[in-house]
């Protein structure tokens, strides 16, 4: 292997093979007991507290933080899952400064939030390790569901609905299930085949059926699960990718970009250019971006078309690509690619109302490598399902314009591109399809037995 | 620069912080480290009769109540007095006094409660140089069993005999450390006085468990399986600490008895209280137990610079809050105060909101942008959203001005009445 971080085009092994392992190491170390209980004890216990508020899941956070601080992290846990039961994965990749911890009140007093996020992760990371499932199915209501998609908000939707006793039976196009969770997200941020353990974890409760290699449309229609069975919920995601107006060869839409880097063992043989652009503002480019710095890129580059301030990338991961080392240039409109593969931009100004105005100038950048991140669009749809702004339109709890069909996550109109937002609508369909299945009002919390001490 | 130069009973001190008779003390080589930080005074840790020494348990001798983030709010002890040899502790108590003439030395005793032990132990000490003597009738675990510590200093008459005997037999002065565990603490300082005490110290630490280990259901901290109650200090002792040296102070019968003060003096202002309560100085413990030595050069800044401030001496300070030290029939009911949040300090915890809410008067009104105002026409000003508020001076006391109505009551702020002159009071006096 003599590749090195110059060596001009996409090629692998630019790194030494221990450069990998750091490069790709949990972005967020877990806290230790001690920095738990450190950073429990800032939190104020707030009345109607304004971090659930923020969590679209509406985790009571004061009230799992007190576990941790009185001793109890599993039952912390259980506080959790009752509300999220993506909670291990939500403590990685949630932006939480623009969620629960945005809203701390501590933010306000001094500045600094209490570390919700990282807490979060303390109270589930065991619970999830143990491999046991704390929560039991109610009794059998001989009802069958499908859900389309095994990703936050599909498995989300039959957790939810396995635990109130209905058969699930849950169809994805991927060879593996988890959705964006396991193929979506940067490697660093769910460290350790998380995603998987995770899954798994959560398919422990029972009732539930994956099919993988199932994609609607190809393989399985709607029209036919809804004869099988007694209700669909539909959470496949967003399967395209928005396409830029040029094309080359060395362009490449970033989510496969960073679906081929999650599902390569070792990373020393993925290839990566020396030179690499990325064309976006979302967190998806910054996922791109700083995997493909760690990758061995020599100059990686975040391009997008208007200030920073309109990226969709929070400012927590602006700053993380800035320091791992990526350039985030804005105001740059991708115009063309020249013969030598650098990318041709026109520099833009924001204008009041969303105007977005060219000024004429234009500028180039050096690459080998272009990873497209602009957005992602709903795959072809079945007839008949009203489709609104380029989402299944669904009203209340994720109720379609077909009867008997939900939705919910990124491909319904309400979606945000968010796990966590994901994760509460298909929770939330599945309370509402159990209640029109059954006539039972939802409760707040799920009818089930709650094996504490799981971790134990 | 003010002075911080102490003179208590007559002992001179640079400044009137000393270590309390306690573990920091039994010891020269901790007491010289401690001069060295800048300490004005040690209260030897306590001796006892001669022969063969106490012996303490080897297991565990602290439990401790912690707050938020393992700060140490109390904790508490089953060590016995010092269980070093009589001579050993003798000789080096001389030779620290000799090396420091300008601190204070005064040795802690504790012999068994007959006249012949306490002459004895007194000669012993004669030439040690030391500057006072301060009787332990105070410690309640261990030596109180075998009837010395705090099974005197429960017992008035048994003060006063044993306080008698030390001024009989010695011309050093003598402060009788009382305990906190009795009903009264005005009467073991009145037998003190009578048994001619030249000055009384509190308090000694408060009978306590402090936790029980919920695994081997047994006390904390645990020997082999049994635990036993220990005497509780620090911050947490601090109020009741506060309370019973007010009331030897505003006691006539014991008014302008000199008061060392102890009891969860952490920093200067703890200090501070306590002499305007009226304690000539303070011992502590558990303060450097817990940080080291070095927290008295906090206090001897603070302390500084307060009295600056306040452009007082310090003799100036003490008791200078005692005649403010009544008894609730005495308060102004015709007082009226009202919660007032200040909502550009507020950062929206609702802690106020829940406390007044779920637990007090519902006088405090949530809108939304989760803003929270006073109710005044409910609010009895009880202060317990100031006391729960986690921002200092966010939420304050606003005293209405004469001739404003109260909206809860309709009463007129600005008179004076207390309960003995309410119309309630079927007691009451009418007013003249």
């Amino acid at each position: 292997m003599t590749n090195t971080t110059l060596t001009p085009g996409v090629v692998p092994g630019r790194l030494p093979p221990e450069a990998y392992a750091a490069n790709f190491a949990d972005v967020a170390p877990p806290l230790d007991a001690h920095e738990a209980k450190v950073a429990a004890d800032r939190c104020y216990f707030c009345y109607d507290a304004p971090c659930i508020t923020a969590c679209p899941t509406s985790i009571d956070i004061p009230l799992f933080i007190r576990q941790i601080q009185s001793g109890t992290p599993d039952a912390a846990g259980m506080t959790i899952f009752h509300s999220n039961i993506f909670g291990g994965m939500c403590a990685r990749v949630c932006p939480v400064e623009n969620l629960c911890e945005g809203a701390c009140v501590r933010l306000e007093a001094e500045g600094e939030p209490v570390e919700i996020g990282a807490l979060q992760r303390y109270a589930t990371d065991d619970i999830i390790a143990s491999g046991i499932h704390p929560f039991r199915r109610g009794p059998a209501t001989g009802l069958r569901i499908a859900v389309v998609g095994a990703g936050p908000a599909g498995l989300s939707c039959a957790h939810r609905l396995a635990a109130k006793g209905h058969d699930v039976v849950v169809f994805d196009a991927h060879a593996k299930p988890g959705g964006l969770n396991e193929y979506g997200i940067a490697s660093y941020k769910a460290v350790d085949g998380f995603a998987a353990a995770e899954v798994e974890w959560l398919l422990g409760i029972g009732g539930i059926e994956l099919r993988q290699g199932q994609a609607l449309g190809r393989d399985v229609t709607l029209e036919a699960l809804r004869g099988e069975f007694d209700a669909v919920f539909l959470g496949m995601g967003l399967a395209g990718v928005n396409q830029l107006g040029f094309d080359a060869p060395h362009v490449r839409d970033a989510v496969d970009f960073i679906a081929e880097l999650r599902q390569t063992p070792d990373l020393s043989t993925l290839p990566v250019g020396r030179d690499v652009v990325v064309i976006g503002g979302g967190m998806t480019a910054v996922d791109a971006a700083v995997q493909a710095k760690g990758l061995g890129a020599q100059s990686v580059t975040i391009a997008y078309r208007r200030g920073p301030e309109r990226m969709g990338a929070s400012r927590h991961e602006q700053d993380h690509a800035a320091t791992s080392g990526v350039r985030i240039v804005t105001n740059a409109a991708p115009k063309a690619v020249g013969a030598d593969g650098a990318v041709e931009f026109t520099w833009t100004r924001d204008l009041p109302d969303s105007v977005m105005m060219n000024t004429g100038e234009t500028t180039r950048i050096a690459a080998d490598q272009v990873l497209v991140a602009i957005g992602q669009r709903l795959g072809a749809m079945p007839e008949g399902l009203e489709i609104e702004g380029g989402r299944i339109a669904v009203r209340g709890a994720g109720r379609t314009s077909v009867p008997n069909v939900w939705a919910g996550g990124d491909c319904a109109t309400g979606g945000d591109e968010l796990t966590v937002t994901a994760v509460a609508q298909g929770r939330d369909a599945a309370e509402d399809i159990h209640e029109l299945l059954t006539g039972d009002a939802p409760v707040d919390a799920p009818r089930v037995v709650m094996a504490v001490g799981a971790a134990g | 620069m003010t002075s911080l130069a102490s003179s208590f009973i007559g002992i001179k001190s640079p400044n009137p912080f000393w270590l309390a008779s306690a573990p920091p003390t039994d010891k020269e080589y901790n007491v010289r480290r401690a001069f060295e930080a800048g300490w004005g005074g040690v209260v030897w840790k306590t001796l006892g009769a001669e022969g063969p020494p106490v012996v303490n348990v080897n297991g565990p001798r602290y439990g401790v109540i912690h707050g938020a983030d393992r700060r140490v709010l109390g904790i508490n002890n089953i060590e016995l007095i010092t269980d070093r040899p009589l001579q050993v502790n003798l000789d080096e108590i001389k030779a620290v006094k000799r090396d420091y003439p300008d601190r204070a030395i005064v040795i802690s005793l504790m012999v068994p409660c007959d006249e012949e032990s306490w002459k004895a132990i007194l000669h012993r000490i004669e030439d040690t140089g030391a500057d006072g003597v301060e009787l332990n009738f105070g410690c309640p675990h261990g030596m109180a069993e075998r009837g010395m510590g705090s099974a005197v200093g429960q017992v008035p008459e048994y003060i006063e005999m044993v306080t008698r005997w030390v001024k009989t037999h010695s011309r050093m002065p003598c402060i009788v450390k009382l305990t906190p565990n009795v009903g009264d603490i005005r009467k073991p300082a009145e037998a003190a006085k009578r048994g001619g005490a030249d000055a009384v110290s509190l308090i000694n630490t408060v009978n306590s468990i402090t936790s029980v280990d919920l695994d081997r259901f047994a006390p904390e901290p645990t020997i082999d399986g049994k635990g036993t109650h220990g005497g509780y200090c620090g911050p947490a002792v601090k109020p009741i600490a506060l309370n019973m040296v007010a009331e030897i102070a505003r006691n006539p019968a014991t008014r302008g008895l000199p008061i060392s003060g102890i009891g969860g003096v952490t920093t200067w202002r703890d200090a501070a209280e306590f002499m305007a309560l009226g304690a000539g100085n303070v011992q502590v413990c558990t303060a450097a137990m817990t940080y080291g030595f070095k927290v008295v050069q906090e206090m001897i800044t603070g302390l500084r610079q307060y009295l600056g401030e306040k452009e007082m001496a310090l003799p100036d300070l003490i008791g200078r809050a005692v005649p403010n030290v009544t008894d609730w029939q005495y308060l102004n009911l015709d007082y009226f105060t009202k919660a007032q949040i200040d909502q550009d300090l507020c950062i929206h915890c609702g802690r106020c909101y829940a406390a007044c809410e779920d637990t007090s008067h519902q006088a405090i009104a949530m809108s939304p942008g989760r803003i929270f105002t006073v109710k005044d026409e409910e609010c009895v000003a009880c202060n317990l959203c100031v006391d729960v508020c986690p921002v200092e001076n966010c939420i304050t006391m606003r005293e209405l001005a004469p001739g404003e109505v109260d909206p809860r009551t309709g009463a007129v702020a600005g008179g004076f009445r207390d309960w003995t002159q309410h119309p309630n009071n079927p007691m009451a006096q009418a007013a003249e």
